[in-house]
């Protein structure tokens, strides 16, 4: 893994690179980063997001240059390297999934373009382990980790004009929640009836960076109960 | 006191200077797309800069004035008319408790803000009144609304509009004809355009297309392309962000950038351009130019200044008329 890189992102944030594509380590050193980074609470910091393989750091550029956040971010990083990091919480949240059906209308296509059957796929994807290496697109949207090898799916050609809320979802070698309905391309397998992101709820979001989750398989009776 | 929506005009929010530090979980800044002028307009009424204002945006509402009430419009060149009174811009104006301002048309522009003094209520979201309407935090006002403003001391007056002799020029501040280029740092692929593309870019007259809106411009007029495809992680992009799609037009990512982006990031308005660049209508031209860094920094760091001094010297004028 390289050195982190300190590079601006415009004229009123940076990004600090630790890599250029999705890796278990660099994720996991990005998202340990991001936590010590607010921990340090660096001056003129206004927020700071990871994500797979960097970290964004939004400066308030009305009272300070890039050179001085530049400088300030690395004694914050050496200074971090002295100190133990502050963990995400071990501990994982179980996502209740109802699968197949109308609730997960890409299932079968799925099963199909992975050579598996349905079963199999729903399977897989509850036997996971899975970590929130980022949040973004919308709030809310977890961008999850962990995603078994076989369960490996291309996008949509073009994305649907609406995935339900609740909506769990592949893309790629991705795995995800939509908060809300929402335009998507990802492939729809099933759906929780839990809430993803409610900004009058304190914390708003339901997974942060770094949260670990696991998908547990509810039947629509169940779905059906927990809806209200 | 309270102001009623009697028509919502083309798109009217309620705005401030946006959300901070909710950036992780996805839910990105807002905010007005010309914070200048929100700005602006809440120092002529004596407010504090972020005060939350509304957006008015091509055609404006037609709001009704339960109190007397002190406001300002700033920004674009928007017709608006108390019956057929015209109703002055860039001053602060004292209006008569009843009144119904037709807010209008922007004959230049594309955004007005209207700042109450006292602050229009609005519930605040993670920290900010400004609706997110891509995010769905917060909605457009529509016909039947009734925002508060808080309650706040002047002088009444007798008549229905009542204005100052003085206002501010709109020179320093704002591009009336829409002709100045837009500044734009290079951004992390810039150096993987092609060079035919690297040149278009700055040389290039882009028209902003009829679908643009708060989350980004999109850019027609001429396609750009990177020398070899490039796959990326999603990560961080900021208001302002210059992002390269598989079809070759740019989008300029504005007031409701998302968080994230897996496209290629050509460049960045600086931050000092962007109110200019919300201004630009679909339809209307837009021209970069290259700018360092340090330069864009400074023009910024300049301009805060300005505002400042500005803010200062008004005070004196503004208390006596209020």
């Amino acid at each position: 893994m390289n050195a982190p890189q300190i590079e601006p992102l415009g004229d009123s944030a940076v990004i600090i690179r630790l890599g250029d594509h999705i890796e278990d380590a660099i994720s996991d050193a990005a998202l340990a980063l991001a936590q010590s980074l607010k921990s340090s609470d660096v001056a003129d910091v206004l927020d700071i997001a990871p994500s797979y393989a960097s970290i964004c750091v939004r400066y308030d550029m009305s009272r300070v240059r890039f050179e001085t956040i530049a400088q300030r971010l690395r004694d914050a990083m050496a200074n971090a390297d002295a100190k133990p990091s502050i963990g995400a919480p071990i501990d994982a949240i179980a996502i209740p999934v109802c699968y197949g059906g109308e609730f997960g209308i890409d299932l079968d296509e799925v099963a199909q373009q992975c050579r598996i059957d349905s079963e199999r796929v729903i399977e897989l994807h509850c036997a996971g382990n899975y970590t929130v290496a980022m949040l973004g697109f919308m709030p809310g949207f977890p961008y999850l980790r962990g995603l078994h090898r076989d369960l490996h799916t291309p996008r949509l050609d073009a994305p649907r004009e609406r995935v339900p809320a609740g909506s769990v979802a592949i893309g790629g070698a991705q795995t995800g929640i939509y908060p809300r309905e929402l335009p998507g391309g990802w492939r729809v397998i099933g759906r929780t009836p839990l809430t993803l992101f409610d900004a009058s709820r304190e914390p708003p979001a339901l997974l942060a960076p770094g949260q670990r989750v696991r998908f547990t398989r509810i039947d629509s009776t169940t779905f059906g109960a927990m809806s209200r | 006191m309270t102001i009623r929506v009697l028509a919502p005009g083309m798109l009217s929010s309620v705005q401030d200077l946006g959300r901070r530090g909710c950036s992780a979980l996805g839910v990105g800044n807002a905010g007005a797309m010309d914070g200048l002028s929100l700005r602006l307009a809440n120092l002529l009424v004596g407010n504090d800069d972020a005060a939350p204002a509304i957006e008015m945006t091509l055609r404006g509402p037609r709001l009704q004035f339960t109190a007397d009430t002190v406001f300002a419009i700033v920004g674009g060149e928007i017709a608006a008319r108390a019956a057929s009174d015209i109703v002055p811009l860039w001053r602060p104006v004292k209006v008569k408790a009843g009144t119904q301002i037709d807010f209008g048309a922007l004959s230049c522009g594309a955004r007005a803000y209207l700042a109450v003094r006292g602050g229009v209520q609005s519930a605040r979201v993670l920290g900010s009144a400004s609706v997110d309407i891509n995010a769905a935090l917060g909605r457009a006002l529509v016909a039947g609304d009734e925002l508060a403003v808080t309650a706040s001391r002047f002088q009444n007056s007798d008549r229905v509009i009542d204005a100052p002799s003085w206002s501010l020029d709109p020179a320093p501040w704002f591009d009336g004809r829409g002709e100045l280029p837009i500044a734009l740092l290079r951004g992390e692929h810039f150096d993987q355009l092609d060079d035919d593309s690297s040149r278009r870019l700055f040389s290039s007259a882009f028209t902003v297309a009829p679908q643009s809106n708060r989350v980004g411009y999109r850019l027609q007029g001429a396609r750009l392309a990177l020398c070899a495809p490039c796959q990326l992680v999603s990560e961080g992009v900021m208001p302002g962000t210059l992002q390269l799609p598989p079809d070759g037009e740019p989008i300029a990512l504005m007031a409701e950038a998302p968080t994230t982006g897996g496209y290629p990031r050509i460049a960045h308005v600086a931050a000092v351009d962007m109110p200019r660049l919300a201004q630009r209508r679909p339809g209307d031209t837009v021209r970069f130019v290259e700018m360092s860094l340090a330069d864009a920094q400074t023009r910024y760091l300049r301009r805060e200044r300005e505002l400042a001094a500005l803010r200062h010297n008004l005070s004196d004028r503004l208390n006596a008329w209020l």
